[in-house]
């Protein structure tokens, strides 16, 4: 308790992370409460041909798209999407990443070798080009999007965990731990991991935003959910055989991803300056 | 010396990985798809279409035999037949890397060009206004998504202003292939006009792919400039009275250059990556529209061929990169 005021009083004072939070926060709320804060909640499934294309109005805050559904509308109820994807998506990349990690940071034997050889195979090719290919093996889906991304995503948590395992093992708290008679699980998940998580807290919130463009980008390419979802990657993508006159179907969709991006990417780096002071570089700020 | 025996060990280091990613591509190809025939044949084919179609593609035997006559395949140059063009996928692949590379290059050319002198004045001129604006900047170019940055500029100066082309690499048929660059081609054969509208076509989607890019440059060559200006070597030419201009520019930038050149092997992953969608958006004929076409006709084949051209290209990339970080910074190579 004591430490999450530290932690909120440290947030508020630094006016660039407050404004990741109030961003981040902004996306929950538009995610949650997507019903009430649309002007046409029907719109997400419902079409009305005859008022397609209509340029931004009090009726239709961000105009009309093909169908001639309320941009606005469609996109609070994207936001749901791309929450779900991405707090899905980085939670099993985690949850996988981890235990090899700290498997693979532990133990200095074969298995270990071969987890670490395994992670930097999938980390030597650029993450979207593995998640196309995955994506485009599985079909368009949410499922297969999140399914996609986590595969590719977990050799990064896996490297993390184990650079940092390694580094605490040598730690004394660990050493000591080690010769009062501490199994290796309990070295791990009661010693080791403690002390990584903030630096893991920081690259979480920091990944939050890389993951929601790469789902965004597979979006865009087709891969994601199929029509009529109100992912913002595809609407983009919809969008583009109607440009420049209807402006505003791309624009507000890319603007949303860029803000919530952006959320994320400015929270991360306010977390780091307090959790994670080691990576901190003079020079940041 | 030293330096030699690094490079060779990150030399014997490539097959290994190189394998890897084929056994990675295979498995996604070859192993996760319940029935890659009924995908490819689509659902009226009659069984003995499927039949023959398994025979054609060789998945009608072990998965051991298909990942041997795989990796036999790839080591020949052989990436399979495009379920669309019926050509050769290598060919296909061969014939549009050179597009690809070149707008890379360019586009890392720019943000270097740009990047690095913004990053020393950021440094230099510290919490000054141009130092938050520049931070501002950094900070967008990390969190824009590519193919939308792509839209807005082609919105606004190919649609609205009309300075710009729309999309293409060049107007007409394009030079005499001689590397593949047109840049390059147009200049050496002397064609200029074609040198003009290559370089015409270039300019919005290089920009768009060196903005991301430009926004990691500069923000490590200002930590990097912020870092070198505080130590100790600097205090001394200060003291001996060397002109500011000169320990920046000539002193500071080096050592501070050191961290950029790590970054490389990220930027360059990040910008083929998102060459991807930016190439679709501009209709550049390279790697990524070949990628975008397969993944809308849904040729799996391809696709798994693009991603190991990707895959070796960022591989190399990386190797490279580190070769040249071990000769700029010694003390890595120890």
């Amino acid at each position: 308790m004591e430490t999450l005021r530290f932690l909120l009083r440290k947030l508020a004072a630094d006016r660039t992370a407050a404004l990741g939070a109030l961003l981040i926060l902004l996306l929950i709320v538009v995610a949650i409460a997507a019903p009430m804060l649309s002007t046409h909640p029907q719109d997400v499934t419902e079409f009305n041909p005859p008022g397609r294309l209509q340029p931004p109005s009090v009726e239709h805050f961000f105009g009309t798209d093909r169908m001639g559904s309320d941009v606005y509308s469609r996109l609070l109820f994207g936001a749901r999407i791309t929450i779900a994807i991405a707090v899905i998506a980085i939670g099993v990349s985690v949850l996988i990443g981890i235990p090899v990690g700290l498997v693979a940071g532990y133990y200095r034997n074969w298995v270990s070798d071969a987890l670490m050889r395994i992670s930097d195979i999938f980390l030597a090719v650029p993450q979207i080009v593995l998640a196309i290919a995955i994506a485009q093996t599985l079909g368009p889906s949410i499922e297969n999007v999140i399914l996609a991304l986590s595969a590719t995503y977990w050799p990064f948590w896996a490297r993390l965990v184990y650079a940092e395992t390694r580094s605490a093992l040598n730690e004394t708290y660990v050493e000591a731990s080690i010769a009062l008679g501490a199994s290796p699980g309990r070295v791990m998940l009661f010693h080791v991991l403690p002390n990584i998580s903030s630096s893991l807290i920081v690259r979480t919130t920091i990944g939050m935003g890389g993951t929601i463009l790469t789902a965004a980008t597979l979006g865009f390419l087709g891969l994601g959910p199929p029509a009529p979802s109100p992912e913002w990657g595809r609407t983009i993508a919809e969008s583009r055989e109607f440009l420049p006159e209807a402006w505003w179907y791309a624009t507000a969709p890319g603007l949303a991803i860029f803000l919530v991006v952006m959320g994320f990417n400015l929270f991360g780096d306010g977390l780091r300056d307090i959790l994670d002071p080691r990576t901190r570089r003079s020079a940041d700020g | 010396m030293r330096e030699l025996v690094l490079a060779l060990n990150r030399l014997l280091w490539l097959a290994p990985t190189l394998l890897g990613l084929l056994a990675l591509t295979f498995t996604i190809s070859h192993v996760i798809p319940a029935d890659p025939v009924a995908f490819i044949a689509g659902d009226n084919a009659s069984a003995e279409q499927i039949a023959a179609l398994k025979a054609k593609f060789g998945v009608d035997k072990p998965l051991p035999v298909q990942l041997w006559n795989y990796v036999t395949g790839v080591a020949r140059g052989d990436f399979g037949v495009s379920l669309y063009t019926q050509r050769p996928i290598a060919d296909d692949l061969v014939s549009r890397l050179p597009a690809t590379l070149e707008l890379a290059f360019v586009s890392i050319l720019l943000a270097a060009v740009i990047g690095i002198p913004l990053g020393v004045l950021a440094a230099v001129d510290r919490n000054s206004w141009l130092d938050h604006v520049l931070r501002v900047f950094t900070v967008s170019g990390l969190a824009i998504a590519a193919f939308w940055l792509a839209i807005l500029f082609q919105l606004l100066f190919a649609m609205e202003l009309g300075i710009t082309p729309l999309q293409g690499r060049i107007d007409g048929w394009g030079p005499d292939p001689v590397t593949g660059f047109f840049l390059i081609d147009s200049a050496w054969t002397g064609d200029w006009e074609a040198f003009r509208s290559a370089a015409h076509h270039m300019v919005l989607p290089a920009v768009t792919l060196a903005f991301p890019a430009m926004a990691t440059v500069m923000r490590f060559t200002r930590a990097g400039v912020l870092d070198a200006i505080n130590s100790n070597y600097v205090d001394y030419q200060n003291a001996m009275g060397v002109p500011r201009r000169v320990v920046i520019w000539r002193y500071v930038l080096r050592n501070a250059l050191i961290g950029t050149v790590t970054q490389l092997g990220l930027i360059f992953g990040n910008l083929i990556a998102n060459a991807v969608v930016v190439e679709a958006v501009f209709d550049w004929p390279g790697l990524g529209l070949y990628a975008v076409n397969s993944i809308l006709r849904s040729d799996y084949n391809a696709i798994m061929g693009f991603t190991l051209v990707m895959g070796a290209v960022f591989i190399i990339a990386n190797l490279l990169v580190d070769i040249a970080h071990g000769l700029i910074d010694p003390r890595e190579a120890g």
